[in-house]
């Protein structure tokens, strides 16, 4: 297994940039995501990464060998030794399980059958699906497959195009659950493209967002959700409680009352930022400077709750509460906030790009 | 005569993301300079009878076109063509309509037997009918007759685009409107029809494109139109002014239609809007009408299907102690397999470049590419037949009456089943799976042989048998075109019912239904396929 290094890589379509000087690095036998929203060029990154297409500029380098960028011509696809997992799974449908799975390999392996036989073990499919055609398959099913075909000739790198997109949400846990015990297992250097963030926060060993053909942020999925790089990246992330504050000696004056604040910031007005767990709801107590809040709505998902608030003052919040002992909708709450909030510049919504 | 018919810009929908996702690798792969000049080539050909007529009008200039065409002779064909037109559109869509229902939707005992039997005419052609019937009943050459014995032949046409759509409804709309307090009735004109508009059309318009097209059995029926006029006009003065402004007359004719069904493509993909296979639908009962609707269904089976094959049978005994040439009806089957089967697989092959470059380079130049060949395919065998005796005569002396001019017309003819087909099948093996192939390490000339030939070849196979059965059957142009002494099965059978030998006529015949009779059970099978849809 290889790292994978992307170096100030650009792309486009016609007029259209797609891709504006992209930097990555994933570690060897590690899971990178490539998080963002749809349109934001993540599968183009995938598709010139795995040689399908061309960059414009900018290099590729598996290990230490380049293989797009360098001088000369890139390497062709199918000299690269990387492994592709299309949505959907993209299986032959002419051939069986074991020969989708044995495409890669060598005539001889193809025919002995071990090694696809340890193939459909590492993915957790049974034996017994070896000589059906992929339509009999499932979903969850067909993606397994197509990862154990793309890992049969043992590649340096993975690569995984929103591979989960279109099974269903119960299959789609366990389906993912398998794929990560794979990679896990095979030590493989992956990178997975996603537009749900639940998956990338769970599933990688570090995300990488990308925004409007740049990187903005490439870091571990729990520094990426306390930490993000600007609101838009909060937002996208996970659900947000974003306020206009006036910032004093490491404190926020803001609609919840006066929060700490992490970080270095200079005093003036901001904007912060509080995850809606960091909400905390009470009976009010008629004590002053108790924040006050009407609940407008409560949507109860089982294991939590999420709560819908109107603050006096009418800016809307919500928190998020586990699902034990709820208020009911029109009650009136005192809310407190617990730890504290990330300052972000008060100007726009959208901070400065850093690529 | 044309089964399938071009696929406009709509019929073919993938979904927009992935389509989105191919398209840049696409575009800069696959239009290789060599496939885009083939497909040029083609499309060129393709157009030649088109071509031919037109630069033929302008040399003539508008004096010479008034005089030929602003004559009373050319408004009788007009009106003999428009009204037998008409006629036979409201037959068939009324008969395909009715039986479709009937087949699809309601609780008709033996529906999957009726299903055959209301496409199995297709096997029979519509000359070997027209001759069956005219044997037997030497008075139908009126226009009664005329609309009966090609009403018979043509049905099928709006039947089967028909059925298909009525399995492809999701049952859940009517359903829902059952639901909503609506009669079967009710459920049909307003849930139904609306969504059947656009198959119901195009089968409509594929009879009439059809029958402008039809030689043989108007003029075995004596019923004048353009075609048969063209042909008389040909034999008369071989290839005067006459016989090509006529042919420019029904190419205008058949161009209206053509572009009316473009537009109606346009349209489609309105009717079947889930994903998924619906459930099947729960059969309206037909309870105290079930008797009256199995005669129904018995006396239109037996028109188009007993007594074209009860006549043939007839003639047949009548015919075998005297007339029967086993070694001139062997001889001349072996010749038509052969003519065909060259047709078929040049055919095909000229197709392969049209099919791909239309899904694998979407574009303007691909779309006009393929559209040229359609419109140029809409020519009738007859016209096509006209200008390449001329062109062959005129520009290459040493080609008139060879096997290559002939060929080169069946080509032109049934250009569209084959393209139909490959296209179909190159959309079955996207160029994901190319990507795929090179990640695992496959090289070019491997990923041909282990992906795309595979994927491609049921498709290719089913094209190149379209066209081998099409050409059969071929009467019109062979007529024009094959060269002196050699017969084909239509020819042959021809020849001989020309001259009242009914019982000498009759094993040819019987050949070509023995022969069509596979392809029947194809579409049958598969409605969706060949026919419009």
């Amino acid at each position: 297994m290889s790292s994978l290094t992307v170096t100030a890589l650009t792309k486009g379509f016609g007029a259209t940039p797609v891709l504006r000087g992209v930097d990555l690095h994933v570690p060897a036998g590690t899971l990178t995501a490539l998080l963002g929203p749809s349109g934001c060029g993540k599968t183009t990154l995938l598709r010139l990464v795995a040689g399908f297409d061309d960059p414009d500029s900018g290099t590729v380098a598996v290990g230490d060998r380049v293989v797009a960028g360098g001088p000369g011509r890139g390497v062709p696809a199918r000299r690269r030794g990387i492994g592709f997992v299309p949505q959907e799974g993209g299986l032959f449908p002419h051939l069986t399980v074991a020969g989708n799975i044995g495409f890669g390999l060598p005539r001889q392996q193809r025919r002995d059958g071990g090694r696809i036989r340890a193939l459909l073990e590492l993915v957790g499919l049974d034996e017994a699906l070896a000589t059906r055609s992929p339509h009999q398959l499932s979903g969850g099913q067909q993606q397994r497959v197509a990862l154990a075909r793309a890992l049969a000739p043992a590649p340096s790198l993975v690569l995984l195009d929103e591979p989960f997109s279109s099974l269903d949400a119960a299959l789609r846990e366990e389906t993912r659950a398998a794929v990560a015990a794979a990679l896990d297992a095979a030590g493989a250097t992956a990178v997975l493209v996603t537009h749900d963030q639940a998956e990338a926060l769970s599933m990688a060993d570090q995300v990488a967002v990308l925004r409007d053909g740049r990187l903005v942020q490439l870091t571990d999925p729990q520094t990426l959700y306390r930490t993000p790089q600007d609101l838009d990246v909060a937002t996208f992330v996970g659900e947000a409680v974003v306020l206009d504050a006036d910032l004093h000696a490491g404190a926020a004056r803001c609609a919840l009352g006066t929060v700490p604040v992490d970080g270095p910031r200079g005093d003036g007005p901001a904007r912060v930022l509080l995850r809606p767990e960091q909400l905390r709801l009470s009976a009010p107590a008629a004590a002053s400077g108790e924040v006050l809040a009407r609940v407008g709505g409560v949507d109860f998902f089982g294991h939590d709750a999420r709560i819908r608030l109107t603050l006096a003052d009418g800016t809307a919040v919500t928190a998020r509460l586990d699902g034990a002992e709820l208020p009911a909708a029109g009650a009136s709450v005192a809310v407190t906030v617990r730890g504290s909030a990330l300052a972000f510049p008060a100007s726009a919504g959208t901070a400065a790009l850093s690529a | 005569m044309t089964i399938a018919a071009a696929p406009g810009p709509g019929a073919s929908v993938e979904p927009a993301d992935r389509g989105s996702r191919t398209r840049p690798s696409g575009r800069r792969l696959r239009r290789s300079p060599v496939t885009l000049a083939l497909a040029i080539a083609v499309a060129a050909l393709a157009l030649l009878p088109l071509g031919y007529i037109a630069w033929y009008t302008v040399d003539l200039g508008w004096a010479g076109v008034r005089d030929l065409v602003l004559r009373p002779r050319v408004g009788e064909l007009l009106w003999n063509t428009v009204r037998l037109v008409t006629g036979t559109v409201v037959c068939c869509a009324v008969l395909g309509l009715g039986a479709a229902w009937l087949v699809e939707r309601s609780s008709v005992p033996g529906r999957r037997v009726w299903h055959v039997l209301l496409v199995a005419p297709l096997a029979v052609p519509a000359f070997v009918n027209s001759y069956a019937w005219i044997s037997l009943l030497p008075g139908l050459d009126t226009y009664a007759g005329a609309l009966l014995v090609v009403s018979l032949s043509y049905f099928p046409f709006v039947y089967l685009p028909l059925a298909a759509a009525f399995r492809g409804l999701d049952p859940a709309l009517e359903d829902t409107a059952r639901g909503l307090g609506l009669s079967t009735w009710a459920v049909f004109l307003r849930v139904q029809l609306p969504q059947l508009r656009v198959a119901l059309l195009g089968g409509s318009l594929l009879v009439a494109l059809h029958l402008l097209a039809e030689f043989g059995a108007l003029q075995m029926l004596r019923y004048p139109t353009f075609t048969t006029a063209i042909y008389d006009q040909y034999r008369a003065t071989f290839n005067g002014p006459g016989a090509t402004m006529l042919a420019g007359v029904l190419v205008l004719l058949c161009l209206a239609l053509l572009l009316a069904e473009i537009r109606l493509r346009g349209q489609r993909g309105y009717a079947r809007a889930a994903r998924g296979a619906p459930r099947p639908a729960r059969p309206v009962s037909l309870r105290r009408l079930t008797g009256p609707t199995l005669g129904g269904l018995a006396v239109l089976v037996g028109l188009a299907l007993v007594v074209p094959l009860g006549s043939l049978g007839y003639w047949m005994a009548r015919g075998a102690g005297t007339a029967l040439d086993g070694s001139a009806l062997l001889t001349t089957t072996g010749t038509t397999l052969g003519l065909a089967a060259v047709a078929a697989v040049l055919t095909t092959a000229m197709a392969l470049p049209t099919g791909w470059l239309a899904v694998r380079a979407r574009g303007r130049t691909s779309t006009l590419l393929e559209r040229s060949t359609y419109i140029g395919s809409s020519v009738p065998g007859i016209v096509v037949g006209l200008a390449l005796v001329t062109l062959s005569i005129r520009a290459t002396p040493w080609l008139y009456q060879t096997v290559p001019v002939l060929l080169a017309a069946y080509a032109i003819l049934f250009l569209p089943r084959a393209i139909v087909t490959v296209r179909a099948a190159v959309e079955q093996s996207p160029a994901l799976y190319d990507d795929v192939a090179a990640s695992l390490g496959a090289s070019a000339p491997a990923r041909l042989r282990r992906i795309t030939l595979p994927l491609l070849a049921p498709g290719i196979g089913a094209g190149a048998a379209l066209v081998f059965l099409a050409v059969v059957t071929e009467l019109t142009a062979t007529l024009l075109l094959a060269p002196t002494g050699t017969t084909t099965l239509a020819t042959a059978f021809w020849s001989a019912s020309s001259a009242l030998e009914y019982g000498a006529a009759a094993p040819y015949a019987l050949v070509m239904v023995l022969l069509s009779a596979p392809a029947t059970v194809l579409l049958s099978r598969d409605a969706r396929r060949g026919l419009t849809p």
